[in-house]
């Protein structure tokens, strides 16, 4: 189940390779049972920290709720039905977490210069830069949308379904900057997986917007 | 561990103020985002880190797990606050603001 044709792209609902139990159209039985173990585990994981409680009672109330929300709204939290490969994603996420931390703080200090800078205006130059970008996978679109508004001197302003970013940048440096450096690391916590970096992770369930 | 988190905090306070007076520095719509939407995260990243460290110093569990709960809003705060910069600039973009651009300044 899930990875046994890595070739297919378009995940139409009526394809029966990759889900359970396809008779009904639209029934909850479509989402596979590691999608539900997976939610139950992440609802499971949050009641324990967000709770400190480990008695039995709170333990069984949690097991409870976890087990409602993975019945019912397993495909919301993942909707794509490939989510053995997720965990692989989650630990380069994870790899890729300090370096931004790194960039943003040394970013956000070239800010301050500039706020508390008595000639700011001869320094700043805002421009609207637009660049293609080699992303395809809708999560990495996200998180490369984010660390570019999360880096100063960048807000992101509009991101195609095609991969085109719009960034208002708000000096030279700031727009030299991008792709450059950014892009090459967030493909590289995609690009494990060959069937990952082309589109076919959270794009499964809607076949028409696939090809970019 | 107390004088780290102090540093921590004092930090946090200089990036919250610095985009303080970005906000009123800075030339127009665009640009005043950047200060207001970035060095206030990053203000709120150093300043809930000194006051996770903190409630660290005498370690048993319930202090681990508030820790975690401070570190859970800092996660939080970094995917909201860069999605509502985002929004607040495209809506903008969309109504058509004019951009301030650097030789408007010099035909003052």
């Amino acid at each position: 189940m899930g990875l046994t044709n890595p070739e297919k792209r378009s995940l139409s609902p009526e394809d029966p390779s990759d889900t359970k139990g396809t008779k009904e159209y639209g029934r909850s039985s479509r989402t596979p049972l590691s999608t539900r173990a997976l939610t139950f585990l992440v609802c499971m994981i949050t009641w324990v920290i967000l709770s400190g409680r480990f008695d039995l009672f709170h333990l069984i109330l949690g097991v409870i709720a976890s087990l409602i929300v993975a019945a019912i709204s397993a495909d919301i939290l993942f909707p794509s039905p490939r989510v053995e490969a997720l965990p692989r994603v989650w630990v380069g996420f994870l790899k890729y977490l300090p370096w931004l931390l790194y960039e943003v703080f040394l970013a956000n200090l070239h800010v301050l210069y500039l706020t508390f800078h008595p000639r700011m205006k001869e320094l700043i130059d805002p421009q609207v830069i637009t660049f293609q970008s080699k992303l395809k996978d809708d999560m990495a679109l996200l998180i490369f949308a984010n660390s570019i508004t999360l880096t100063p001197g960048t807000i992101t302003l509009y991101v195609s379904v095609l991969s085109k970013y719009t960034v208002h940048a708000i000096d030279k440096k700031s727009a030299a900057a991008l792709p450059g450096d950014m892009e090459k690391r967030v493909e590289a916590i995609f690009n494990d997986r060959p069937d990952l970096s082309s589109g076919g992770y959270v794009r499964g369930y809607r076949p028409g917007l696939c090809h970019a | 561990m107390i004088i780290l988190s102090l540093i921590l905090l004092i930090s946090g306070l200089i990036f919250f103020t610095g985009g303080s007076v970005g906000i009123l520095r800075f030339p127009d719509f665009y640009s005043r985002l950047h200060p207001a939407g970035k060095l206030d995260t990053m203000g709120l990243f150093m300043t809930l880190s000194g006051m996770a460290l903190y409630v660290l110093t005498d370690f048993s569990l319930g202090a681990l797990l508030t820790a975690l709960k401070i570190m859970l809003i800092v996660v939080f705060i970094f995917i909201t606050s860069p999605t509502a910069t985002h929004s607040i600039a495209d809506a903008g973009m969309r109504a058509g603001l004019p951009h301030w651009t650097k030789d408007q300044r010099e035909s003052e």
